[in-house]
């Protein structure tokens, strides 16, 4: 009874019932690409855990080049679980960025970025960019030899887009160099910026998937098909999703805890077998095979304005899908695309 | 007060046309921009670091003779960027900005094939400085060098 009146006292002061509702009503189709429908959530979920563990690590870690290394051997080695909260939050930030891409392939081949979706697929590739800001901004945060080179190499490639190169390197660089002033920029942009525009942008993501509702296949379009509620059916098998990638976490933090490396040293020759993260690496393995002179441009410059052409018209995509013929020519393009990141990103392991 | 309320009623019939209108608009839109550009200009402004102006330094003392061998290279500073110090197989001493003319990583000499390296995207340099196989576009600057007693001086042009 009392509870009753808790609830009804604060129904009238916040009104939550007709959230309640929306959940309720709110059904997910039931088709053989349903499996696809996780992927976003799971990116949520990762996302959350890289709040959570990056607030842990901001307890410790101090953003200078004179103590951020020690800082971060400080948590790994003397604080309690320090090493478990700095290997789930580089294992996290991974694994997001391999669901956000498997979130985005399969949104790309079902082709649910079409009318009136179309910002919906917007906003989702901006958080893409995003997270990999995230990724390449947190990277740099341990000043270790492998971020330091990672970060000249990365920054310089911001340095080589026309017109706005210089200013964009040294807004980035905080300076012509990378120094200590780049690591306090970076370490804004990881923790205040990046979040920030990261919450407001999956806000907008999210109002807009309930709005639209999922999306169907083509194949689908206008057919009977099943649905299950998203109160419990869809939230308890997301639930289970969460809780393998938990365990996944953990197993991967236990058994493969991210190294630390040595201090950055910025009169230190760059190490053999330097390479960036598996996301980077086929834009990386590109760049290294371009030859250095295409007709009588530079290649990095070709192969660096290519890579930001193709991005640009990967967020146009719903605006380019106009006719059935032009659909099936992008989903070639697509596999071509996914065939080719995945054969570079071998080739940079292994060649 | 009859006539009052009546341009009231007018007012309020049409409230986005005549001149006073237009000018009021024009009024607000105008101190809203100067407003805005007030606020924005030293945002961008601060954004941009402040160049730091460095003494030029035309030379260093990079190392010391006895320090270096035959077939090996040493990172040294040149003020704040880095140079590469070379004793080639046979003796002679060679210097040259450390700094990948590609996209900035830092070169090493590589004993095994005699030439310098960049470890980031496997550009390689003869030891003339020529970038020689791989992306770098251009040569790696050439210094002087000059032995004086123990010391090796290294200097610009």
């Amino acid at each position: 009874m009392k509870a009753q009146a808790a609830q009804q006292w604060l129904e009238e002061r916040i009104g939550m019932s007709a959230v309640t509702k929306l959940a309720q009503k709110k059904v997910v189709p039931v088709h053989r690409h349903s499996i696809w429908y996780y992927f976003g959530g799971m990116t949520l979920f990762l996302f959350m855990v890289q709040v959570g563990t990056g607030i842990l690590l901001l307890l410790y870690y101090r953003p200078s080049a004179e103590t951020a290394f020690e800082s971060v051997q400080f948590i790994v080695s003397e604080v309690k679980f320090g090493w478990l909260i700095r290997s789930v939050h580089s294992w996290s930030a991974n694994l997001m960025i391999a669901v956000l891409f498997i979130h985005m392939f399969s949104v790309f081949f079902m082709r649910a970025y079409r009318k009136p979706r179309e910002i919906t697929w917007l906003s989702g590739v901006v958080l893409l960019f995003l997270a990999l800001a995230f990724g390449f901004s947190g990277y740099l945060l341990p000043w270790n030899k492998l971020a330091y080179f990672a970060t000249k190499v990365g920054t310089d490639i911001a340095g080589v887009v026309p017109v706005v190169g210089k200013f964009l390197l040294r807004f980035l660089r905080g300076g012509d160099e990378v120094t200590g002033a780049t690591l306090t920029r970076f370490f804004g942009f990881h923790v205040a910026v990046l979040p920030a525009t990261a919450t407001l942008l999956i806000a907008l993501h999210l109002v807009l998937v309930q709005k639209h509702g999922m999306s169907v296949p083509p194949s689908l379009e206008g057919k009977p098909y099943r649905t299950m509620k998203f109160v419990p059916n869809f939230v308890l098998r997301d639930l289970i999703g969460w809780v393998l990638a938990v365990g996944a976490l953990a197993l991967l933090a236990a058994v493969l805890p991210w190294e630390l490396g040595e201090k950055a040293d910025p009169f230190a020759s760059a190490p053999a077998g330097i390479r960036p993260e598996w996301y980077f690496l086929f834009m990386f393995q590109t760049l290294k095979l371009i030859p250095a002179k295409i007709l009588s441009f530079d290649g990095e410059v070709i192969g660096i304005l290519s890579f930001g052409v193709g991005g640009l018209l990967w967020v146009c995509v719903p605006f380019l899908d106009r006719s059935p013929k032009i659909a099936k020519l992008l989903t070639v393009i697509g596999v071509v695309i996914l065939l080719y990141i995945i054969g570079m990103t071998i080739y940079g392991y292994v060649g | 007060m009859g006539s009052n309320s009546q341009t009231e009623n007018q007012a309020a019939q049409a409230p986005e046309s005549g001149p006073r209108r237009t000018f009021l608009n024009f009024l607000l839109g105008t101190s809203a921009g100067a407003t805005l550009v007030a606020v924005l200009y030293p945002v961008v402004k601060y954004l941009i670091p402040p160049e730091v102006i460095e003494a030029a330094q035309n030379s260093v003392v990079a190392g010391k003779v006895k320090d270096i061998a035959p077939n090996s290279g040493q990172i040294f500073k040149f003020g704040t960027k880095p140079g590469i110090l070379i004793r080639t197989a046979s003796g002679e001493l060679k210097a040259f900005s450390a700094t990948c003319t590609h996209l900035d990583c830092i070169v090493q000499y590589r004993p095994d094939q005699k030439l310098i390296w960049c470890a980031c995207h496997n550009g390689q340099y003869n030891l003339g400085g020529h970038n020689i196989s791989g992306p770098p576009p251009r040569p790696l600057e050439e210094y002087t060098v000059n032995v004086r007693g123990e010391d090796i001086v290294v200097s610009k042009g």
